[in-house]
């Protein structure tokens, strides 16, 4: 690993000035980041650590809640608010990597982790335009069964491998952000991107912007939001596919409102307006949840060894959505 | 990883007794190396590790991990696959468990660390040490030491109502039971390779206060 010099931020202004310089990277838990120096993916020659930041809150506000970027995944999964009116978000955190990651891992290095594409994380493959602009994509003729179907191009097939941030997409999250200029808001389906020929830019946060919240607006779903994550075993393993939903029915069990994004499938979050268009005036039933299933993957272009994911996209959707309308 | 740059005043002296330092720097020495080389410059820190104060110099790139190991002789901690992957390095930080493979020593100043070998008071062994053993939760025992530290935090995080992947409703807000998939879905951050499973379910059951179904 390249030698690293090593500060502890004690604001985010001083953060956002040492980030100004291009070798500057922020460590949050260390659970994406280390790993990937440890592989020599990454290798930035000083970390600032942003852990004793004073971002670690989670507020109720009168639009709903703040979640610190530096708040840990187990506490936001545990928070009451969290579990009571976002519970789509707890259920998406637990599903996600392993108690001891979670007690380590912040919200803003969970939206910044990077894919887990074995050509990516392996440097001793020459080719990923990701790692290496320009070199090529492995993953094409490699072995592609955990890659996307949807959103891709032929630069790269990655996916994003966030749970939370798949929850955070059908919540209408908004993340929180500070730069060299100052404070912006980017709505969570802006902030990660498509790989087009620029796969190396994971999100649209600038090189010197800290993320210093997440916030989550009220919203009508109450209890009935809900996570399904399906992988090859059925704990401490990346999503093949993951669906986050939430549902709010009129007095007469109308579907008045939907959300829907999938995980597991796409360069980023994927959120499906066309889907949600179709369950709004509904019945909930199955013919709803398969008319919804099939708008989400109209799209889907999948290769030789994940068309698989095409239908267990359809039945996790299914799935999903019938699970959260039974909440009550 | 290179841990060749690193010296701990107390943790020195009595890490020559289990024999496991790895360098013997002073920190002058150490800066005055990095200020020639260009080198980043080492970092100082204070952790309490298994209730005593080490004040160490280190490079940033020591893990906990490696630190506990490699500088402390406390190989109590094991390192199996040094990627958050399978849960072997399982320590306590701030009461908190968590993987020191992926975790900076630095970045941990000021904590209260707890490992296997600080479980136990005097002679006694802790309850899910004990338990450990009357279940017989090992093969090996490579895992075991992640698990124990990984379990003694599960029957906290339980009592402080913490919820898990196996909780049916998460809006609910009172404690779960320590169902056995409870237990499962919440040890399954740690690995056995020698597939003690059904035990380690049994152990941690027993130190929980449950009785077998
Ligand atoms: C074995 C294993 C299994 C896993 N399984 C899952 C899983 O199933 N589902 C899942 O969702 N995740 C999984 N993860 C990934 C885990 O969730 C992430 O590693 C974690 O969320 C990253 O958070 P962190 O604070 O540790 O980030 P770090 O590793 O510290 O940082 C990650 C990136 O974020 C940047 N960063 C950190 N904080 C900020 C900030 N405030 N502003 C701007 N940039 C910032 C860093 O510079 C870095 O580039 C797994 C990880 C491992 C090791
Ligand atoms: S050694 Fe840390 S998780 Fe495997
Ligand atoms: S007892 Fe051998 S790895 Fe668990």
């Amino acid at each position: 690993m390249r030698a690293f010099a090593y500060t502890r931020a004690t604001d985010v202004s001083g953060a956002v000035a040492a980030a100004r310089d291009p070798d500057v990277k922020f460590l949050g838990g260390g659970t994406n980041l280390l790993d990937l120096m440890k592989m020599g993916v990454e290798h930035p020659g000083h970390l600032v650590d942003v852990t004793r930041l004073p971002l670690a809150a989670i507020e109720e506000r009168e639009s709903g809640l703040r979640l610190g970027a530096t708040a840990r995944n187990s506490d936001v999964a545990n928070h009451p608010l969290v579990r009571q009116r976002y519970r789509v978000l707890s259920e998406a955190l637990v599903a996600g990597a392993s108690p001891q990651l979670r007690n380590m891992a912040t919200m803003g290095g969970n939206l910044m982790q990077r894919t887990r594409c074995a050509y990516f994380y392996d440097p001793t493959f020459a080719e990923c335009n990701k790692r290496v602009p320009g070199s090529g994509c492995a993953a094409l003729q490699g072995y592609h069964r955990m890659h996307a179907i949807l959103g891709a191009s032929e630069a790269c097939i990655a996916t994003h491998p966030s749970d939370a941030a798949v929850a955070l997409a059908a919540l209408d999250a908004v993340v929180r952000v500070v730069g060299p200029g100052g404070e912006r808001a980017i709505p969570i389906v802006d902030f990660h991107r498509l790989p087009g020929d620029t796969p190396q830019l994971d999100t649209n946060l600038r090189g010197d912007e800290l993320i210093t919240a997440i916030d989550l607006p009220a919203l009508p779903f109450g209890r009935r939001s809900h996570y399904l994550k399906v992988r090859d075993r059925n704990s401490y393993a990346f999503a093949l596919v993951s669906v986050a939903a939430a549902l709010d029915l009129d007095g007469q069990g109308v579907i008045r409102q939907a959300r829907l994004a999938l995980g597991g499938v796409a360069h980023k979050p994927w959120r499906v307006a066309e889907a949600e268009q179709r369950l709004v005036g509904q019945r909930p039933g199955d013919g709803a949840w398969r008319a919804a299933a099939e708008a989400a993957v109209a799209g889907a272009r999948p290769r030789r060894d994940n068309a698989f994911k095409v239908e267990l996209a359809r039945r996790s959707i299914a799935r999903a959505l019938a699970t959260t309308a039974a909440l009550t | 990883m290179e841990s060749d740059l690193s010296v701990s005043r107390r943790g020195f002296l009595g890490s020559m007794v289990a024999g496991g330092v790895a360098s013997t720097w002073p920190a002058d020495a150490q800066r005055a190396e990095a200020a020639s080389t260009g080198a980043p410059p080492p970092v100082q820190t204070a952790l309490t590790i298994n209730g005593q104060r080490h004040e160490l110099t280190l490079d940033p790139r020591v893990t906990l991990l490696d630190l506990l190991r490699e500088h402390l002789g406390l190989t109590g901690t094991k390192k199996g696959c040094d990627h958050g992957q399978c849960g072997a390095c399982t320590v306590l930080a701030g009461g908190r468990r968590i993987n020191a493979c992926l975790s900076l020593a630095v970045a941990h100043d000021g904590e209260q660390i707890v490992t296997v070998e600080g479980l136990t008071r005097g002679e006694t062994l802790h309850p899910v040490q004990a338990a450990f053993l009357e279940q017989d939760a090992f093969q090996c025992g490579y895992c075991t030491p992640g698990q124990i530290c990984s379990a003694v935090a599960l029957l906290d995080e339980i009592r402080a109502g913490a919820v898990s992947a196996a909780t049916a409703d998460v809006s609910r807000l009172a404690p779960a039971a320590l169902s056995d998939e409870e237990i499962r879905e919440r040890m399954s951050g740690n690995l056995c390779r020698c597939g003690a499973y059904p035990n380690i379910v049994a152990a941690v059951r027993a130190a929980g206060g449950r009785r077998a179904a």
